[in-house]
């Protein structure tokens, strides 16, 4: 039962960060309806760019860490959403109207530049930073050793996760902003014409996508502590599995694809075997497909004869 | 394009906002990852600065937009420049088309009379020109893949190169069925590149069964996989199949990578039997295939064996592609792509037909593979990550799906540079990705983007690609 | 041959949540008939032909082909292609489904799908080109250069469907129904789009479609010049209801039917004919 309870924790600490990635790649099919395949690398140049945040201002002498920890935030999201718009600028946007392979096709491209950019610049050994948030609370003791127990981290990656998707929903829900990324959900044509700035629109999505992913991505570092430059791949496509999962499109979607991705994870390496814990997820994702086609809080697609 | 600018006052000032926009992005971007390094030779790590990269990096980007912006805002110009140089080469080359075939010819015999050792490139060059010229593109290329093997015998880097090329050909054809023809996504196709490969291996350890036993089992065991994934998964559509491939394709890779009493883990399958010729052995004993045919050993005598065994497997690939198009099933495949309620409408069984595509598009992965496993004699779960996959969708994609010789070309082209530049490591692979993009850029459906009609009733007439669909799978 | 008719329709209901599109409808269709099925916008009218060619699965009620030799089908136990297939119900798309990146011919072929497999030997024989299979194909092709004839499109043979005029597009998409020989050939707005000589070239299409094959046709159309000159029967939907059903000439004075599609009730109808003085 204990044992059951802290896996539960621990698993809604990584479905938090799958899930704010995974925001990224529902976004940006909900509005152009491509896959971007680099948003994972997007989250991987955030891991990076939170690391180097954090040893500059180690360097300059800022040590408090609730400081630290907001300036790097500040930081990573700032200098990370550059790069989500930037790779739409070059990438996606001349593409805008093309076939459907072709952004496809561009975004693997963009990939393949972003993972060899980060191991040209810093190398392809793996970066560890020692443990910046330590201690943890007891929330259940058993006796006899069983207890359960949630690490300061945990909270903070649960807490900033339901911060930042109260944050959002009010954001898409409540502001012009947010009007705007609906409408032009709904019909891209139809949006233009009716005087809605699809471009900015849609780069201000990569923005807010990217700078999500750059959230996860410091969460990551400060969780796992250990990074390199294939990191992107695997959590990208964890992260695309969520978000197809909860339904494609669906922004409480992704956030529950997210949370039930990281729970088969970590239940399946608590209870059976770590080597095949991608092996559970990615079979549920195909067997939730088989029975919802279009995931489990996606709308249905109804064929227009 | 944007509207000529007429003063070149103007064009210049734009051009350098553009650059100074350019640079500032840029400034933004690589201020971290490339203003410092992170170090960890001495304990945790430490921060060194790099100010001149972090420098030349954004000059390096002002510049090129600055170029780009000028070529941009200049573009009707030079386009007109070049149409016009392009016409008159043109225009002169048809006009002395004998005199311009004459000197070429005078030109090789030249070379031949004087660097006698370089007569089989000549030989290349030559016949590949001409039955080029009189046959088109397609012969051209055949007759330089048949002659291959006899101008670069003594360059065994080359035919190496030229193997994995012809490999690649096969995977992007084999692929090209269900992606071009039957418009299904299918981003795990090194899977069945996988299957292929670790059942040869396999098969061919436990019970050594030559080369052309096994083969037709791989092939057929990748087919079988093809249809155990495809049956649940096929009446997913567009994306979602998408990522279920991917997943699929995940999926064989980790039990590959788990499954140690098998496949042996991350060490991967070693002597695996090599192929013979037809039960004649490579070796330099007396039973080998130098012996009984009178030669010297020489060990390219197995390289070329592997190239034409490769290139017929490709052949056979294209073959029954090409066969199988202008038959129902393929007519199918295509309308399938084009409009899968109207299939149904007229009694086409659409879960077949997909089916159908995807297990002979594994198949041809699966000999593929196989082929792999042999001619490596080393196989491991490294060789089947995703960028495989990737790398052999993009073949098709910037080929221009549906078309074979786009393929073969792209293959080419994407699979040369690949290993040529091999020295430039990670750069050349931000080249590469840079590339892509831009291919897709300046043309979205591929290098070949017609389509060849299966049937006519008066005269043959391309489609253009605007009409034909990418399909929703 | 039997005298069954082609076409019954039993208490064919069709619910979509709380939409009730088609509501205990029965209807026939004669054998060699030309049966029209009209309605104001929203009726049920495609809700009905997409039941009968099984794109949907009817909430309740059953719908039952006849074939000439007597055998009987009930649709609505069968998957959309096995329709088309077995019991060789055809149809038309409101809005064209052509496969507009193959040719007009090529379109043609694939509606010969189901015959040409079989003579492929499963695409093994053809290959390996058989003759058998060379033969089959001959005659696929002889077919198809007949209902181009047919539909004035053989100077298009060649060229994609997808570059083809509105009008000659629409009339493609009725030869490739009548490629796959069907026994019913259900069509969804041929007229729609088409100029008044376009409609006239369509009346004449499907006059001589019922005069020199077997093929029945239903078929679902606004343009009431095509309606009441071709069909032998007329069948009026209202919001999922048959409110009237007859000869074109019986319906066309339905006060029902006035009444529908004016959108008033039928008392007024009455009292607007009485007040003219009719």
């Amino acid at each position: 039962m204990e044992y059951f309870l802290q896996q539960l924790i621990n698993g809604l600490a990584l479905g938090s960060i799958y899930g704010l990635v995974a925001i990224g790649y529902t976004m940006v099919y909900g509005i152009i309806g491509m896959i971007n395949f680099a948003h994972g690398d997007i989250f991987m140049v955030g891991t990076f760019i939170a690391l180097i945040a954090f040893l500059i201002l180690v360097a300059i002498g800022i040590t408090a860490i609730p400081l630290a920890l907001f300036l790097v935030l500040l930081i990573a999201m700032l200098l990370t959403s550059l790069y989500g718009w930037a790779v739409e600028r070059i990438a996606y946007r001349p593409l805008r109207g093309s076939f459907r392979l072709a952004p496809l096709i561009s975004a693997i491209g963009m990939s393949i530049v972003l993972q060899n950019y980060v191991q040209l610049a810093q190398g392809a050994r793996v970066k560890t930073l020692q443990p910046l948030i330590t201690g943890v609370h007891t929330l259940l003791d058993l006796g006899n050793r069983l207890v359960v127990q949630i690490s300061n981290i945990q909270i903070l990656i649960i807490v900033t996760t339901l911060a930042l998707m109260s944050g959002f929903t009010w954001l898409i829900s409540s502001t012009s902003l947010g009007r705007d990324m609906r409408a032009c959900e709904q019909d891209l044509k139809m949006a233009a014409l009716l005087g809605v700035d699809t471009n900015r629109t849609i780069s201000l999505t990569f923005l807010i996508g990217a700078a999500l992913a750059s959230v996860a991505g410091m969460m990551y570092l400060l969780y796992y502590g250990v990074i390199d430059f294939h990191i992107g791949f695997v959590a990208g496509v964890k992260a695309f599995t969520a978000a197809v999962l909860g339904g494609i499109g669906s922004l409480p979607g992704a956030m529950l694809g997210g949370l039930l991705i990281g729970l088969i994870e970590t239940y399946w390496s608590a209870y059976f075997s770590v080597q095949y814990k991608d092996v559970a997820a990615f079979s549920i994702l195909i067997v939730v497909l088989i029975f919802m086609p279009t995931g489990i809080l996606g709308k249905p697609e109804v064929e227009k004869v | 394009m944007s509207a000529a600018r007429s003063e070149s006052g103007s064009v210049l000032s734009h051009a350098l906002k553009d650059a100074l926009l350019a640079g500032i992005v840029a400034f933004g971007l690589f201020i971290l990852l490339l203003g410092f390094l992170t170090e960890d030779s001495r304990g945790p790590l430490q921060l060194i600065r790099r100010p001149g990269l972090l420098a030349s990096a954004v000059g390096a980007v002002f510049a090129g937009r600055f170029i780009v912006s000028l070529i941009y805002y200049n573009f009707e110009a030079i386009r007109t420049g070049l149409g016009a140089l392009w016409d008159a080469i043109v225009r002169f080359c048809h006009l002395y088309k004998w005199w311009l075939v004459a000197a070429f010819l005078a030109a090789a015999a030249l070379r031949i009379y004087f660097v006698p050792q370089s007569w089989p490139l000549m030989l290349l060059i030559v016949s590949a020109t001409l039955i080029g010229l009189r046959s088109g593109l397609s012969a051209a290329l055949l007759v330089i893949a048949v002659v291959f093997p006899v101008a670069f015998y003594n360059n065994p880097y080359f035919l190496g190169i030229a193997i994995i090329i012809l490999t690649y050909i096969m995977l992007g054809w084999g692929l090209n069925i269900v992606v071009g023809l039957a418009g299904l996504l299918d981003l795990g196709y090194v899977a069945f590149y996988a299957v292929g490969a670790y059942s040869y291996a396999i098969i061919a350890q436990a019970y050594g069964w030559s080369f052309w036993v096994c083969l037709p089992l791989a092939g057929l065991f990748a087919a079988f996989f093809g249809i155990l994934l495809g049956f649940p998964v096929l009446r997913l559509r567009g994306d979602y199949l998408a990522i279920v491939t991917l997943a699929f394709g995940e999926i064989v890779r980790i039990v590959l990578l788990n499954w140690i009493s098998l496949t042996n883990g991350p060490n991967g399958i070693g002597s695996i039997p090599r192929a013979s010729f037809f039960g004649i052995p490579f070796t330099p004993n007396d039973d080998g295939f130098a012996a009984t045919f009178g030669l010297e050993f020489d060990p390219t005598h197995r390289t070329v064996f592997l190239f034409y065994v490769i290139l017929a497997l490709a052949l056979i690939t294209n073959w029954v592609t090409i066969r199988l198009r202008k038959l129902p099933v393929g007519r199918a495949w295509e309308a399938l792509r084009e409009d899968e309620i109207a299939v149904r409408s007229l009694g086409i069984n659409p879960t077949n037909t997909k089916l159908t595509a995807f297990a002979i598009g594994a198949m041809f992965g699966g000999f593929a593979g196989a082929f792999f496993a042999t001619r490596q004699g080393f196989i491991s779960p490294d060789s089947f990550t995703f960028p495989e996959s990737a790398l052999i969708l993009a073949i098709v994609v910037l080929g221009g799906m549906g078309s074979q010789i786009g393929v073969a070309i792209a293959a080419t082209v994407m699979t040369a540079s690949f290993e040529l530049f091999r020295e430039f490591e990670q750069f050349r692979l931000v080249i590469f990705g840079f590339a892509m993009v831009g291919i897709m850029v300046w043309r979205p459906r591929g290098l070949v983007s017609t389509r060849e009609p299966t049937a006519y009733l008066r005269e043959k007439k391309t489609i253009s690609v605007e009409h034909v669909a990418e399909g929703r799978g | 041959m039997t005298n069954a008719p082609i076409l019954s329709l039993d208490e064919l209901t069709m619910r979509f949540g709380g939409l009730l599109a088609v509501d205990r409808l029965t209807l026939e269709a004669k054998r060699g008939d030309i049966t029209a099925l009209i309605g104001p916008n929203g009726a049920g009218k495609t809700t009905v032909f997409n039941c009968i060619t099984g794109f949907y699965e009817p909430t309740s009620g059953s719908i039952r082909v006849t074939h000439d030799d007597g055998k009987a089908f009930a649709l609505e136990k069968l998957a959309d292609f096995r329709i088309a297939q077995r019991v060789h119900v055809a149809r038309t798309f409101q809005n064209i489904r052509l496969f507009a990146g193959m040719t007009a011919l090529e379109n043609l072929l694939v509606a010969q799908h189901n015959t040409l497999m079989v003579k492929s030997g499963y695409s093994i024989l053809g290959l390996f080109g058989t003759p058998g299979y060379r033969n089959a194909e001959r005659e696929a092709i002889e077919l198809a250069r007949h209902w181009l004839a047919k539909t004035q499109l053989t100077e298009r043979a060649d060229d994609p469907a997808g570059s083809l005029p509105y009008g000659a597009q629409r009339r493609l998409e009725i030869a490739r129904a009548m490629c796959t020989r069907p026994v019913l050939l259900c069509l969804d707005e041929p007229a729609a789009g088409l100029n008044p000589r376009e409609s006239d070239e369509l009346n004449g299409l499907l006059r001589s479609i019922k005069s020199e094959t077997k093929t029945s046709i239903l078929l679902i159309e606004h343009d009431m010049n095509v309606v009441m000159e071709i069909s032998d029967h007329v069948v009026v939907l209202d919001h999922g209801k048959k409110i009237s059903e007859g000869t074109p000439a019986f319906v066309r004075n339905d006060p029902k039917v006035i009444a529908a599609y004016l959108g008033v009730e039928e008392d007024a109808v009455d009292e607007a004919e009485a007040e003219v003085g009719l």
